[in-house]
């Protein structure tokens, strides 16, 4: 069943900024999808337009099916009850994202108390319940989080979204400043939680090689479109398109001599998002562009079965609003 | 072939801090030996807190050493400010976050010429920053000269901050974490532009890194270092295809791309004012959980049996019981 459907989804910053320019996702109950790309390429977008967490005076068009439910479209007060209850989102950066004055066990209930309209007893059990979920004592309800170490704060972060169990959990760059070991930990607990809860995950990041390991299927963003899409393991070993390929070149596999005193990167820098690039946006940064590419902007073509690619060099044929099908 | 004497050597290195509150002190430095040869590229790799940045300092001789030394080109270091400003003109440093570490009401010229007007330089001045910018990958650097940091992107800011580095001319770079704030497509082009200074002007570099992957692509020498000690030291090849310290194993295990099945060490590491006694990895060790360091009968030293500091030579190296029993048996 899909459990989000994004239609043509466009997001333009007040300033005139065009952030997403029409989107296509999809994700069904219980998948993991990841949404990869750098700075700028409008993934951290994407993920607050889902839940209209964006700023007053953001235009944003397109259609956004939650459950079949457009969250565009929906009244505030269905809005608010859809946060938490239906999506969920695990910020990066936990330091910044929990109250520093408040103990994390008030935090986790805040959700619990407004959504479930759960008793305060109520609700104090499920915290507790929640924290050894995620692999921390139930006592730590009385933590600040000055207390918590960062994997520790990102656990925290972790029961907030699981609090009122969600259908759907956003995860925006989850383990981005933590440790590889840490980081393992967490990305092993979402792992886990996805698949006993059946819950969908969309998760983003920017290290394309840790996506590939956790999701199902794996989309890569670059100037606010998705520039390919497909199962996540041949996204990132086998990509068809050229940013796809250079970003995935650019995590080394230890022991491939390839990459060995051979760091592979791209020249230039990622597109402002104020002032992209005529034609194929990734056509000044392309080492296969050719003729057109700056003038000619291609849409997503099937590349093979199930794989989806916005490049000149996948043959055209298979027309370009061929959408996914899982 | 005959080893060249090291660039840089540290003996014997400890780095101590008072407790807090009365606490015991912190050993953030535990007993470190490394050299650094000319020319050659060595990654410091660790976790955050297990001593990797206050190592680095210290050989830039912004930390004093409790105990130990650091040598450079064969003599020792001296903390008088004269001498330090000397040694700095020789070994320069690259930090993290080139936002944090430009002026923002700099120039990109005053940015690049503030080195050499620190230390007098006598010649061209103008001449010395355009080919400092140039060798950063600036080109051409006279479009560069009057911008400010904000006007830049973060891969062109780092190269603003290298270039200021190699204004002097070094014969050594301290880099901590010089791509870890930069988008992964504009890492390569960086690291690229490390390994082509060592190449073209023989610089030497320690790079203070978390990312192994980052050591894979540009250094020959790795150093792992776990609470305050060297633990596993060699050639990259050999470290990181076959890593002997179960640390290093579980490290290279949990990265992404890594076959087989990965070891996720629970917990975090203990704090460096409570290093354990015996190995200083045992608690969270999965060798010793899993019952094999007792097959090997050695399970007793780990719990109880420091070892000794590893080596600064370029010699594989291993701070394990359980690793130089499997050796020798």
């Amino acid at each position: 069943m899909t459990l989000l459907d994004v239609r043509n989804l466009t997001v333009t910053y007040p300033g005139g900024a065009a952030a997403v320019r029409g989107v296509d996702l999809r994700l069904d109950a219980g998948q993991k999808l990841g949404i990869a790309g750098e700075s700028g390429c409008g993934k951290s977008t994407l993920a607050l337009a889902l839940l209209r967490l964006l700023p007053a005076g953001t235009k944003v068009t397109g259609e956004i099916l939650l459950d079949g439910e457009d969250v565009l479209t929906m009244r505030w007060g269905r809005v608010r009850a859809v946060r938490w209850a239906g999506a969920s989102i695990v910020f990066q950066g936990a330091m910044h994202s929990l109250n520093p004055v408040h103990r994390v066990g008030d935090q986790i209930a805040e959700p619990i108390l407004l959504h479930r309209k759960e008793t305060p007893a109520g609700a104090r059990r499920r915290t507790g319940e929640l924290l050894e979920h995620v692999g921390l004592p139930a006592a730590r309800v009385s933590a600040y989080p000055h207390e918590l170490s960062g994997g520790q704060r990102q656990r925290v972060m972790i029961a907030m979204a699981l609090a009122c169990d969600p259908a759907l959990i956003i995860a925006d760059e989850p383990t981005t400043a933590l440790d590889v070991m840490i980081q393992a930990q967490i990305l092993r607990l979402i792992e886990q939680l996805v698949d006993e809860q059946d819950v969908g995950l969309m998760m983003i990041s920017h290290d394309l090689s840790v996506l590939a390991d956790l999701c199902d299927r794996l989309a890569v963003m670059y100037a606010g479109r998705v520039v390919e899409e497909g199962p996540a393991r041949a996204v990132h070993e086998d990509a068809r398109h050229p940013y796809a390929a250079a970003l995935s070149a650019a995590f080394p596999r230890i022991g491939d001599p390839a990459s060995r005193f051979a760091p592979r990167g791209l020249a230039g820098d990622p597109p402002d998002p104020a002032a992209v690039p005529s034609g194929c946006a990734f056509h000044p940064r392309c080492p296969v562009a050719v003729e057109g590419c700056d003038t000619v902007d291609i849409g997503l073509r099937e590349a093979a079965p199930g794989r989806l690619a916005a490049c000149v060099h996948v043959p055209a044929g298979n027309s370009a609003d061929a959408r996914s099908t899982p | 072939m005959t080893t060249p004497p090291p660039l840089l050597s540290a003996q014997g290195l400890h780095v101590t801090f008072p407790g807090r509150h009365g606490g015991p002190p912190v050993r953030a430095v535990d007993g470190v030996e490394l050299d650094i040869r000319p020319g050659e590229i060595v990654a410091l790799v660790g976790e955050s807190g297990c001593g990797k940045t206050t190592l680095a300092r210290s050989l830039l001789g912004l930390v004093p050493p409790t105990a130990g030394r650091v040598s450079f080109a064969g003599q020792r270091l001296e903390y008088s400010s004269r001498a330090l400003k000397a040694y700095r003109r020789r070994a320069q440093l690259v930090l993290q976050d080139p936002s944090g570490s430009l002026n923002p009401r700099h120039t990109v010229y005053d940015a690049v010429a503030e080195g050499l007007r620190i230390h007098g330089y006598a010649g061209d001045e103008r001449e010395a920053v355009t080919q400092a910018l140039s060798r950063a990958g600036l080109r051409p650097p006279e479009r560069f000269l009057l911008r400010y940091p904000h006007e830049l992107s973060g891969g062109q800011r780092q190269r603003v901050v290298i270039a200021g580095a190699l204004v002097l001319e070094p014969e050594l770079l301290v880099a901590d974490e010089p791509v870890a704030s930069l988008d992964a497509s504009v890492r390569g082009e960086i690291l690229a532009l490390l390994l082509r200074l060592r190449d073209e002007l023989g610089l030497a570099a320690l790079v203070v890194t978390h990312d192994l992957g980052l050591a894979w692509n540009i250094a020959d020498r790795v150093a792992v270092m776990y609470l305050g000690r060297i633990v596993e030291t060699g050639d990259v090849e050999q470290v990181l295809t076959a890593p002997r310290h179960p640390y290093t194993q579980a490290l290279l295990s949990v990265l992404p791309d890594a076959p087989g099945e990965p070891v996720v060490l629970a917990g975090e590491p203990p704090d460096p004012s409570r290093i354990p006694t015996g190995c200083r990895f045992q608690a969270r060790c999965q060798v010793l959980a899993g019952g094999e360091a007792e097959r090997a009968g050695v399970a007793d030293r780990c719990r109880g049996e420091e070892l000794e500091v590893l080596g600064g030579g370029g010699e594989e190296q291993v701070a394990c019981h359980w690793a130089r029993a499997r050796v020798t048996t």
